[in-house]
Parts: structure tokens; sequence; C-alpha cells
């Protein structure tokens, strides 16, 4: 009965400004999470930072520029079935990260079941629907590059800070998304070996972490950059 | 012994947020048939902000997390508010300048004189 009292303190959710107060002045660990869960959460916020600092300058550029912004729209449709569809490809891409989060989701889930083999293949889908994100941003860059020529320091479609931001920004996501993919296949693979039985299984959900992280700042990329 | 240890739920909850994020991102697709204007743009940060909560609370479990680690985690992007703020105008002030002195030379007569 005693125990459930220390038990409840780990990843438990008492609500408050009580548990506030007394995990940053209890003169001991502040934070009830396995430290690499942890320092996980602050890189992220480190990230965090530096993405809103891309999109921050990216706002800054369009709005100082009187020259008409390229119509995203328009730039980034496909012509299938004889049609033009707007934003087809990134539509695409936005579907294919949400699926990768679910079975990332799913893959925590399995890890803290025990069940290894299942959070292992999870994890390797994941990874190889995230790969698949990477070759599609690498025909939509090619396709802007070679047809379109959209250059960082110019386009023929408008004003010129378009490339700058658009190689940038979403370079640096894509960067981030095939990290990912080498971590979770590292990690995947561990996973299937055996090497966290004893540790136990907050890695996946680190990794889980991360991976999620990539998704939600396609969030906002799309929201701002696409869509806008 | 049960688990203790770490974020479990039921997998119920996850397929939800995963309907619900599918039903969000076409949503947010489909504003880009909308005309440019405030409606587009506020349903574009509805939707943009609520997949973004869904995804940080469900996903990464900072639903169930504990104050402290949430206030660690979400306080300090606070302040980037005002970096964007503070960039927005800088911006408009930029385009302002631009426009007075680097504008097209070739403007009617009558507003030549203005500056």
């Amino acid at each position: 009965m005693a125990e459930t009292g220390t038990v409840a303190a780990h990843g438990s959710n008492e609500p408050g400004w009580q548990t506030l107060v007394t995990d940053w002045s209890a003169d001991k660990q502040t934070f009830q999470v396995p430290w690499g869960k942890a320092m996980m959460w602050i890189f992220l916020l480190s990230d965090t930072f530096i993405f809103t600092c891309f999109l921050t300058g990216y706002m800054n550029v369009r709005v100082s520029t009187p020259v008409p912004w390229p119509n995203p729209s328009e730039v980034f449709a496909l012509d299938v079935f004889g049609g033009s569809v707007p934003l087809l490809l990134i539509g695409i891409m936005t579907f294919d990260l949400i699926t990768s989060s679910g079975t990332m989701a799913l893959a925590v889930n399995y890890g803290y079941r025990r069940d290894r083999g299942r959070a292992a293949a999870l994890m390797l889908i994941t990874a190889a629907i995230g790969a698949i994100f990477v070759g599609m941003q690498a025909f939509e860059w090619t396709k802007l590059i070679v047809e379109e020529g959209i250059r960082p320091w110019g386009n023929p479609m408008g004003a010129s800070q378009f490339g700058a931001t658009f190689f940038m920004i979403t370079g640096f996501h894509g960067l981030h998304v095939s990290a990912g993919v080498v971590y979770l296949t590292i990690v995947a693979m561990k996973v299937l070996r055996g090497d966290y039985e004893k540790r136990g299984y907050e890695i996946v959900e680190i990794v889980g972490l991360y991976w999620h992280f990539v998704d939600l700042v396609w969030v906002f990329i799309f929201a701002f950059f696409y869509l806008w | 012994m049960s688990e203790a240890i770490g974020q479990q739920h039921p997998l119920k909850i996850y397929f939800w947020i995963w309907g619900l994020l599918f039903a969000l991102s076409a949503a947010s697709y489909a504003t880009d048939f909308l005309d440019h204007g405030y409606f587009r743009w506020a349903l574009i940060l509805t939707f943009m902000l609520m997949k973004a909560g869904f995804i940080v609370a469900i996903f990464m479990h900072m639903k169930w997390e504990r104050v402290a680690l949430i206030w660690a985690i979400l306080g300090p992007p606070a302040v980037l508010l005002v970096l964007i703020g503070l960039m927005a105008v800088e911006g408009d002030y930029t385009e302002s300048t631009r426009l007075d002195f680097f504008s097209d030379p070739i403007v009617p007569a009558g507003h030549a004189a203005e500056h």
C-alpha cells in the first residue's frame, strides 16, 4: 500500500501547481522522468527555437519585399490525369508523415508492453515511411530546380527570397527526417536484438518524441509556407 | 507485477487521435481551395494549432506529464512570440522604406513630386 505513493510520483498526472513547486524546490531530481527523456525534451526545445527563427526569418522577408510572392498553390501543383492539382505532392507528404506518427505511437506502446518484435517492426515501418517522405522531397526539389528554375537567389515567378527560404526551411526539416530514419533504424535493430530487456523500453518513447517533433514541425511548415 | 513505469495508455486513444489528425490534415489541405483572406487564414491557423496540440498532448504524452516538465518545455517558446511580433513590425517598416526609395521610377507625373 505504501508503495503506491512512491510509484505514483513517476509518470503520473497529479494535477495542480503544488507539484510544480515541490518538483523544483525539493532539492532533488526535478523531472520525474528518465534522464534521456528529459534531455530529448530539452533538445527539442532548442530545435523549436531554431525552426521558429527560420520561419520568422521567412515571414520577415516575405512581409518586407514589395515584389509579389510566388503562389505556392501553383508552384507546387502537379499535373496528373490531364489536369493540374494544387499542392498534390505536399498533401501526400503530409499524410505520409501523419501515418508514420501513428505507427510510431503504436511502437512506443508495444515497447512498454515489452513486445519487442512488434515494437521493432513498427519502428522499421515508421523509418520506411520517413524514407519515402525524403524521397518525395528529393523529387519535389528536383522538379523545382530543374523544371521551374528556382534558385536560392532568384526564380522566374516572383520575389527572389522565395528560393532561399524554401530551400533553407524544407532542407533543414528534410535533414531532420533523414536523421530520424537513421536513428529509428539503429534503435529498432537494438530493440530487436534485446538490448533493452534489462534497461526497459523508455528509449522507444524517446525516439518517438523526436519523430513526433519532426511531424510537428511539418505541421507549421505546411501551414505557413505552403498554405499561406 | 504490473508495469508502473512509463507512458502506458490504451491503444484506442492513439487510433482516435490518428484518425483525427488525418481528418484535420484533409481539412487543412482543403483550405487551399478557398480564396485568400481572413477566413482562410483563420482556418489554416485553427487546423494547425489543433494538429500541433493533439500531437504534443497525446502522441508526445505531454497531457500525462507532471506540471514541472510541461512548463519547462512549453513555457520558454512563449518568448518567441516577442521575436515574431518584432520581426513583423520590422518587415512592414522595411517594405515601406523600399516602396519609398526603391520603387519603379516610372510613376504617374502627379505622384512624382511626393517624395
